[in-house]
């Protein structure tokens, strides 16, 4: 199971291990036969077997991309490709380990969140909790569900979208999800419908939670909005070193679409994600992406601007530490004319951990009247660390404005000692400067988010200096 | 003034030998200020002046090489700033540094907090919009950034508030007065002279009489070549105004375009 080094996790200080609890487990490796049992124990209909095995075909068909972060580590063969929780078997708060419970009390982390992170199947209370606000979205006609679910209690919707954003031939990671996907979130808003409160993935109580190869869908009808926020600060648990997500949102006519994750792998893996919209007329969508942890990450949420008047935004952050490649940025696509789109990506970096900003802007020849920003901006925690740009722009269409701007900077002698001449010790400083840093990231959270994004980078920064 | 000294600690420092990447910047200072009392350090640029500020502070780039610099009867040396912070120092710096994304407000809180001083919520409000209007900084200054696109004066001012709220006992200001005009240097001054009145002790670094005009000295003492070459009352101040520094200089066995310790 173990695709990256196995002493990488003991150092992980929000990582834990629960032991191999499972009622079911696939073969280790992939092979049209796993696949079709994977298919088969979820009871799915013929089309999604059809896809799944044309999608595993293109999957061993497309080379290891080169071009980005270091994946020679990762042994296909070496995975299991399905692992179905023990959520019949209801592991209890009591059984998760005392250490990630401190955890989840340094980061101020909800109760009922906890017990989700922590994989405790359904509580009592939790129910109670979300109850409300479950009946409140069935009454405005919202389905919020697993995306098992959705394939099996809507299959008109879920067959009608699912795979249209991203096609199992976009990319080999997108294949390989295509082919073995498991769990992730279906959402539908019905036309004219606002989502008052954001959907957060918690909601989802009884069923399967955040797999290996999550897939997510969203449809957002016309004039609909609303905000989904996919994990969270608190450790990703997970025993797999290899997390291969395909996330697709469709926004139809003057829909809004908020997508936010903030995502903390532990550092043995490997999170490789394809995640891209289409925004119809005057449709707004926005990725709001935080990536902390993980050996490698490689994400670049994109965004079609297909209709008139569409806007797109990625207002992404990353925190590199030793040893940790970010390799993240944005794509967004400029179809239509009088499209807008607005990037902002901030990294951080320490030691030995490295970020890279990969952007993609284009601008389609028809697409008159386009406006757009970028700004990179990388700051670095010590001499060591490093962090690299590389935005590509592919503009063909005249009557474009389209702004550049791309910073890095070192966290300053002299604004450690003004701040430490104030009586704020180092560490505290220097937390207080990369939480500055990212403060244009954080302002977008919700607040109980923007707290525990706060308190998890003053932990990173936990006998980093000094 | 120096009859609130009798119970004052007094920030001395003695023969203190200093360097910046080897290169010998103070060349054996010595300097008393008790608390309670203003004394101005005065000199022709290059002299030291600053490095004697970031010294006493404890910035990691000035080494201290030799002598001692005393506070409250120990030792400062390899004291990191925020200790001598905690034990009641100050230093206004010449250019302060912008934090971008760290707000006003929450530096302060931080400030507060690392010296054990923290306030309930709204007794730290209530204190922080008072500093501002004393200082005549608008109230939006508490959620901009610190420092950030501020104007010179603006940081300055912004120190001043630091100060009050701060209260330390013993304050270093290098060069407060510089790139004010008169009306925002009588506020500084005001601003100064309020939280002086607590007993505080005061080493004002400037080239100019002017701030002197509103704080007054108690002692003067002028740098030069990395050391302390005269002290003496508030007349000294009238001499340099006439005469500029060089008869000093001369008299210190100096060059006059030798003023500078490097």
């Amino acid at each position: 199971m173990a695709v990256a080094a196995k002493d990488l996790t003991k150092d992980y200080k929000f990582g834990f291990n629960d032991g191999d609890e499972f009622v079911f487990r696939s073969e280790r490796g992939l092979s049209p036969e796993v696949v079709a049992d994977i298919s088969r124990r979820k009871s799915e209909p013929a089309w999604m077997l059809e896809f799944r095995l044309k999608a595993l075909e293109h999957f061993r068909q497309r080379p290891m991309p080169s071009w980005g972060a270091d994946l020679s580590g990762i042994d296909f063969d070496e995975i299991y490709y399905y692992v179905r929780p023990a959520e019949e078997q209801g592991r209890t708060w009591d059984e998760v380990p005392e250490g990630i419970k401190r955890t989840f009390d340094r980061l101020g982390i909800p109760e009922a969140e906890r017990k989700f992170l922590a994989g405790v199947s359904a509580q009592y209370e939790s129910e109670v909790v979300y109850h409300s606000i479950r009946e409140d979205l069935e009454k405005q006609g919202v389905l919020f569900c697993d995306c098992d679910t959705g394939l099996r209690e809507h299959p008109e919707i879920f067959r009608k979208y699912f795979g249209t954003v991203i096609p199992p031939n976009d990319n080999k990671f997108a294949a390989l999800n295509s082919a073995v996907w498991s769990g992730g979130s279906f959402v539908y808003v019905p036309k004219g419908v606002r989502v008052e409160i954001p959907l957060q993935a918690y909601f989802r109580i009884n069923t399967e939670s955040m797999g290996q190869f999550e897939r997510t869908l969203i449809i957002a009808e016309e004039g609909s909005f609303v905000h989904y926020i996919e994990g969270c600060t608190a450790p990703t648990y997970s025993k797999d070193s290899l997390h291969s997500a395909v996330v697709e949102i469709i926004a139809m006519p003057n829909s809004h679409v908020r997508y936010t994750t903030i995502q903390n792998w532990s550092n043995n893996v490997y999170n490789l994600v394809t995640k891209r919209a289409i925004a119809k007329e005057h449709a707004v969508v926005e990725w709001i992406d935080g990536n902390l942890g993980s050996k490698v990450t490689m994400k670049y949420p994109s965004i079609y601007l297909m209709g008139e008047g569409a806007h797109g935004e990625v207002l992404s952050v990353a925190f590199a530490g030793d040893g940790q490649h970010q390799d993240a940025g944005a794509k967004v696509i400029h179809v239509a004319p009088n499209t807008t789109s607005t990037i902002v990506s901030k990294s951080v970096s320490k030691g030995s951990g490295r970020t890279s900003y990969r952007g993609h802007l284009k601008v389609y020849p028809k697409a008159h009247g386009v406006k757009s920003s970028v700004r990179c901006d990388a700051l670095l925690l010590d001499e060591q660390a490093r962090s690299d740009t590389y935005p590509y722009m592919d503009v063909e269409a005249q009557d474009v404005q389209i702004g550049h701007e791309a910073t890095v900077s070192k966290v300053g002698d002299e604004q450690l000692f003004y701040l430490q001449s104030r009586g704020i010790s180092e560490q505290e400083a220097t937390a207080m400067i990369v939480n500055g840093f990212i403060e244009p990231f954080v302002k977008e959270l919700p607040m109980e988010y923007a707290l525990e994004l706060n308190r998890l980078i003053s932990l990173q920064m936990e006998g980093s200096v000094g | 003034m120096s009859e609130a000294t009798a119970a004052g600690a007094t920030l001395e420092i003695r023969d203190l030998e200093v360097a910046v990447d080897g290169k010998r910047i103070l060349a054996g200072v010595s300097l008393a200020v008790p608390q309670g009392e203003v004394h101005a350090l005065m000199g022709p640029n290059g002299a030291g002046k600053t490095s004697l500020g970031y010294a006493v502070m404890g910035h990691p780039k000035y080494q201290v090489t030799a002598g001692e610099i005393l506070w409250k009867d120990q030792s400062l040396l390899g004291k990191l700033p925020e200790d001598r912070a905690r034990m009641g120092l100050f230093l206004s710096l010449q250019y302060p540094t912008a934090i971008p994304g760290v707000t006003t407000v929450n530096f302060l809180r931080a400030a507060l907090k690392g010296q054990g001083k923290s306030l309930p919520a709204r007794e730290f409000l209530k204190l922080v919009r008072d500093q501002m209007s004393a200082l005549k900084m608008d109230q939006a200054f508490m959620s901009r950034y610190i420092n950030d696109n501020f104007s010179g004066g603006e940081k300055k001012r912004m120190e001043i508030v630091q100060l009050a709220v701060l209260r330390p006992e013993m304050a270093i200001l290098d060069e407060t007065d510089s790139g004010l005009d008169v009306d925002a240097l009588r506020t500084v001054a005001e601003g100064v002279n309020r939280v002086r009145s607590q007993g505080m002790g005061v080493l004002i670094i400037t080239h100019y009489q002017r701030i002197l005009d509103y704080i007054k000295p108690d002692r003067v003492h002028v740098m030069a070549a990395g050391r302390v070459i005269a002290s003496g009352g508030s007349e000294l101040v009238n001499q340099i105004e006439k005469d500029g520094y060089d008869p000093m200089l001369r008299q210190a066995g100096l060059e006059v375009n030798d003023a500078s310790a490097a």
